[in-house]
């Protein structure tokens, strides 16, 4: 898939001969030649059969002992896939090496061109609009207002520009709070529950230290509670765990006391910190690589990593979330320590279990664009874009994506698109192709000019959509349960195969259900107008007259609407006519054929349904 | 009537019933001599029908003069029932523990049910040996049906009729038989049509601890042999139990005396280790505290998985040799009644399409499991949730049933059935209105004259409404060997089974009918857009000569 775009329009920095590919898992191996050009590795396999990986997807290179077959190179990438290739000389292995660990001087999203005109690039941006988002949830309203303070980014610079602020927050008062906040990121709104006019608002840590005030902050705070006349309090979530948070004041940091702020309601969640998140997800790579794994093996290694209890933890609290929102009617205000990381996941959870639109295709676009990467998730330090520092990166957003999945496993009727959507944010997250994930805030993006610079993710997805659609999705379900309501029993964690063995495909189960059904409903499409077609021709064929001519048209225009490419030869005769009948029905019967079972697809992971 | 007897306290009225998401019903509890039944006298509420076979164990718990019973069932199910009065509550209780301990096989449910449907094939007649063997003779003339056990002498746990090399007579069977663990001398589980090579299963060899040597017993396994050709043995256990059970007669083949044969050990445990495991697991599905850490820990502790991971693996191992390697194979363990056929019948499933259908299932059971002398009787007696000391009870079917299911998950269009099916199978090993899984053998069940006093599971499987129930909708017969993954990451736990009863299947159950009904809307289509082509093409070929009308 990769390769097509690449070839056309990149030369070859270095080509080594005989390669050995070792499969990670099994003692196989294929023969081909590596070619390094500026943006990917490429093997081609004797048999022509080709694979690439994009630089930005390489997260290490190691070069292991010589053996007697070649020098082995192991490549991880940050899209879990492990490969393996044992290159004959050492020299060129060394080459290939060294090549890998340049640093690159620009991401690849800026040489990337889909051959789009600059209209249509513009388009594409323009697909995703945070006001509009915020007016769908009913934004501005008598309570919440747009403030412009943050339009230069003055005050919170890894913030956007637009900002929704309780109606009696004033200037004076928003200033005053974003000073006692850390990176000055004051109280905002992100959702807006219009049903009970209760709001979920999302701010960093107070610089309280062991005893500090802030008198704009406890204001700001009173200020949300009473846009809500639903509830007399107001929830503070502080989404770490206490310990982390007690240990921020000797730091002048901390949180909220609750006799300073009037009506509030103060709860610790426990959600560790990046770098808890990352050793975790380091152990579980680590356990899930290992050969002839046993089983128990396997499920010990996933209890030591800790990995599906932090998976829990996020969904624990965003389902508080949802319930003081929902069932309470009360505001929430979510925090962590610079609230952009715990914050971001458990504000755009909570907001995906209260509203069916963000288990849409569209929704889901909206609500990453809003919680992660308006609200200044540091995507390029998080998913180390250029080489940064290794203590800032975490897989909070790979996290935050398994967590719609654990829920698209309970609910499969509930969300429009599925796993292989998740799964191909995940791989972009990653791969720098588009500007949408590039720096860290809304403020880096504009200074990047990216959105002259490079595409967005978006508007490829969305042209796309047909491969992302969950052919199980009911709206009328959402409609009937709005809001979700998980079960978190720990045995509803599973553990994402098709994730962290996205490119391990003996893994895999052989057929895929979610494929098959997919297919199905696009013939079914087809179909449905052949159907049409067919039977307007009968219509016709009763009453016709006997034009040669006017029948070939009708022939031509049944054919036509079945997608296949087959005209009727201009010929009037009811051989060819009965002939091409006879063809549309052996290419309708053979696209509904089954799957090939020892084939899995390539271009997406092979699904799973849980029926 | 001896039933009588047993019930203390015949009716209760004001019971309530609690049942795992469902809405409480109250009304009124009976005790008959096979069922408890609640029943609110109510047209539209459900009532329940529970046989006492099914009742694993109870519960009792009192407050004030409220007593309850929680029921535990064998399909893993628990119920609740308040009943109020502490005697009433005792005598239920007590009358449930003596119905459902019944020992007696000739009282049970089986021999009382008289069926309430139209029975279109007795489906004791479905799967003889004799029919097994016309298949097989349409495609090799090498093996015969030896009528050697026809009194079940020779081998009380085989059927009168089992399939052996053509050449090797009857006297060399009998001989082979002293030689082999119960007389369970090898005979022909499966024939390869692709490469003509064979299955085999068999009792452990009795050579003890001075190596004893049966030579009718290396003839008869040479027998299936071709020249110059080798074969594999399949031991089921490890080398070190497998040198154990010398000292107690048993033992393996040794190389000096079967040179001709590859020895492999594998690990499969034995049935009380597996009993114990399926207790650890239930408990860790029931335990309802939120710590992801203690649930991994307990899952890993049960080895369920553990479990199914070896029993695949040997399966697959053993359709390996006879599909990739071209080599005939000896599969065996202790007995040869639990892992052996574990292996044997899995091996099917991914070699031979035919086991992939709901018939051939049927089929696949009945040969390599009812046939084959499984003693159901004893390993189906109790479930997971038995007080009393395990004796014979082991959930080597269950394991069976799981191992299908991976595999199904993995070629989700290549099995007829679905999992319901597998379900339902195991539901009724366990407790049952049907005779099929009473008994321990073939020679017992005769004894019993099951075939003409009871009726058939398979009778009542194969009627359209029920087939049309248990088929897959995604069902695409695939003639290929199916190879599924064994690595930890692609097995998963049964949840339709195991937690069926502990967590809302709602959802799922919804999203799989919108799945039948987008296929039964492609089929629907499909069938519309045929029918139209054809009468488009009648209207041509029609039209010189009527003018259209």
């Amino acid at each position: 898939m990769f390769l097509l775009v690449v070839c056309v329009c990149v030369c070859v920095c270095l080509q080594v001969e005989q390669v050995r590919l070792l499969d990670r898992f099994s003692n196989k191996s294929t023969n081909g030649t590596l070619y390094l050009t500026a943006t990917h590795l490429i093997f081609v396999e004797r048999s022509l059969q080709s694979d690439s990986i994009l630089h930005h997807h390489i997260a290490s290179v190691e070069k292991l002992s010589l053996t007697t077959t070649g020098c082995p190179l192991v490549i991880q990438c940050r899209n879990f896939r492990v490969v393996h290739f044992v290159v004959q000389r050492e020299r060129d292995c060394h080459d290939i090496y060294s090549s890998l660990l340049l640093s690159y001087e620009e991401v690849y999203a800026f040489s990337y061109n889909p051959k789009q005109n600059d209209q249509q690039r513009e388009e594409g941006w323009q697909i995703i609009d945070l006001g509009a988002e915020f007016e769908r949830m009913g934004v501005p309203c008598d309570q919440w207002q747009l403030t412009n303070v943050n339009i230069d980014y003055k005050v919170c610079e890894t913030y956007p520009r637009d900002l929704y602020v309780p109606i009696t927050a004033s200037k004076p008062i928003i200033v005053g709070s974003s000073k006692f906040r850390s990176k000055g990121r004051f109280p905002v709104l992100t959702y807006f529950y219009q049903e009970k006019k209760a709001a979920v608002c999302r701010c960093s840590q107070p610089l309280s230290g062991f005893s500090a005030r802030c008198l704009e902050d406890e204001s700001m705070l009173q200020a949300i509670s009473k846009a809500n006349h639903n509830s007399r309090f107001v929830y503070v979530m502080d989404t770490r765990p206490k310990l982390n948070a007690l240990a921020n004041r000797a730091a002048g940091k901390g949180y909220e006391n609750e006799d300073n702020y009037s009506n509030i309601r103060f709860q610790f969640v426990g959600i560790e910190n990046i770098h808890v998140m990352r050793t975790s997800l380091q152990k579980l790579l680590e356990v899930i690589g290992t050969r002839s794994l046993s089983m128990s093996d396997f499920l010990v290694g996933l209890e030591s990593s800790g990995w599906l209890r932090h998976i829990k933890a996020v969904v624990d609290a965003a389902i508080f979330l949802a319930k003081a929102v929902t069932v309470e009617g009360a505001s929430v205000l979510v925090h962590c320590s610079d609230g952009w990381d715990r914050t971001a996941q458990v504000c755009s959870l909570g907001a995906l279990l209260m509203d069916p639109y963000y288990r849409t295709i569209k929704g889901f676009m909206v609500l990453i664009e809003k919680d992660w990467i308006s609200f200044g998730h540091k995507f390029a330090d998080r998913c180390d874009q250029l080489d940064g520092d290794p203590k800032e990166v975490s897989p909070i957003f790979t996290q935050f994506l398994e967590c719609v999945w654990q829920l698209t496993e309970q609910f499969p009727q509930a969300f429009e698109f599925s796993e292989w959507f998740l799964l191909q944010i995940h791989e972009h997250v990653h791969s720098c192709q588009y500007g949408n994930f590039l720096g860290n805030n809304q403020r880096q993006r504009e200074d990047l000019r990216l959105r002259e610079r490079t595409h967005s993710l978006w508007a490829f997805l969305m042209s796309e959509k047909q491969n992302y659609l969950n052919p199980f999705y009911s709206p009328a379900y959402s409609e009937a349960h709005p809001v979700l309501e998980p079960s978190t029993l720990p045995y509803h964690f599973k553990f994402w195969r098709n994730m962290y063995h996205q490119f391990d495909r003996s893994m895999h189960p052989r057929q895929s259900i979610l494929k098959t059904v997919l297919t199905m409903r696009e013939n079914n499409r087809k179909a449905e107008s052949t159907l049409q077609a067919l039977e307007k021709v009968k219509v016709q064929r009763q009453e016709e007259d006997d034009d040669d001519d006017e029948q070939e048209e009708v022939g031509e225009e049944a054919t036509e609407s079945t997608d296949t490419e087959r005209t009727v030869e201009g010929s009037s005769g009811t051989e060819s006519r009965k002939q091409s009948y006879g063809e549309l029905e052996g290419t309708y019967n053979s696209e509904s054929a089954k799957e090939e079972p020892a084939v899995v697809s390539l271009e997406f992971g092979v699904a799973r349904m849980t029926c | 009537m001896e039933f009588a007897e047993l019930i203390k306290t015949p009716r209760v009225d004001g019971v309530a019933l609690h049942r795992p998401f469902m809405p409480t019903v109250e009304g009124t509890l009976c005790l008959t001599g096979h069922h408890l039944i609640l029943s609110s006298r109510q047209d539209n509420t459900e009532e329940l029908w529970l046989l006492h076979s099914n009742i694993d164990s109870i519960e009792k718990r009192f407050v004030g003069s409220l007593g309850s019973i929680i029921v535990k069932c064998k399909d893993l199910r628990m119920i609740q029932l308040d009943i109020p009065g502490m005697e009433e509550c005792l005598n239920i209780a007590s009358s449930i523990e003596a119905l459902s301990t019944l020992d007696l096989l000739s009282l049970m449910y089986p021999f009382f049910y008289r069926p309430m449907f139209e029975v279109i094939e007795d489906g004791w007649n479905s799967f003889l040996p004799e029919d097994a063997f016309k298949d097989l003779e349409s495609m090799t003339d090498e093996w015969r049906l030896s009528e050697v056990n026809k009194d079940f002498s020779v081998c009380p746990s085989y059927p009168p009729l089992v399939a052996v090399p053509k050449y090797v007579d009857d006297d060399t069977l009998k001989k082979a038989a002293t030689f082999r663990h119960g007389g369970r001398f090898p005979v022909l589980s499966y024939y390869h049509k692709k490469n003509g090579m064979v299955m085999m299963r068999a009792g452990q060899p009795l050579t003890g601890t001075n190596g004893r040597r049966c030579k009718e017993d290396e003839k008869l396994i040479n027998a299936t042999l071709r020249p110059g050709k080798r074969g594999y043995i399949i031991d089921t256990r490890t080398i070190n139990v497998a040198q154990q059970a010398k000292a107690r007669g048993g033992g393996f083949e040794s190389e000096a005396n079967y040179p001709q044969w590859r020895r492999i050990h594998k690990a499969i445990e034995r049935s009380n280790i597996l009993q114990e495991s399926l207790i650890k697991l239930v408990e860790a599905c029931n335990d309802q505290s939120h710590s992801m850490d203690r649930w991994l820990s307990k899952l890993e502790a049960s080895n369920w998985q553990t479990h199914v991971k070896e029993i695949l693996t040997t399966a697959c191992l053993a359709a390996q040799c006879i599909d990739r390697e071209g080599a005939s194979v000896l599969v065996h363990g202790t007995e040869g009644t639990d892992s052996t056929l574990q292996v044997t019948s899995l091996a099917q499933i991914i070699l031979d399409p035919a086991c992939r259908t709901i018939r051939g299932f049927q089929g696949l059971v009945e040969r390599e499991w009812l046939q084959a002398g499984h003693p159901f009787q004893q390993r189906c007696a109790q479930s997971a949730y038995s007080n009393s000391k395990p004796r014979q009870e082991a959930p080597s079917f269950l394991l069976f049933l799981d191992c299908v299911w991976q595999i199904l998950r993995q070629f989700p269009c290549s099995f007829e059935f679905s999992e319901g099916f597998l379900v339902l199978v195991f539901e009724h090993a366990y407790a049952s209105q049907f005779g099929t899984f009473l008994g321990n053998s073939t020679a017992e069940r005769a004894k019993l004259s099951l075939p003409e006093k009871t009726v058939s599971l398979w009778s009542w499987v194969n009627r359209p409404q029920e087939l049309e129930r248990l088929t897959n909708p995604l069902y695409e017969a695939n003639s290929l060997v199916i190879w599924p993954s064994v690595a930890p990451q692609s097995l998963l736990l049964w949840e339709g089974v195991f937690l069926r009863w502990n967590r809302s299947s709602k959802c799922l159950d919804e999203a799989y009918e919108e799945m039948g009904h987008i296929i039964a809307y492609n089929k629907e289509l499909q069938n519309k857009v045929n029918s139209l082509r054809r009468q488009l093409a009648q209207l041509e070929t029609e039209d010189p000569l009527l003018q259209s009308p």
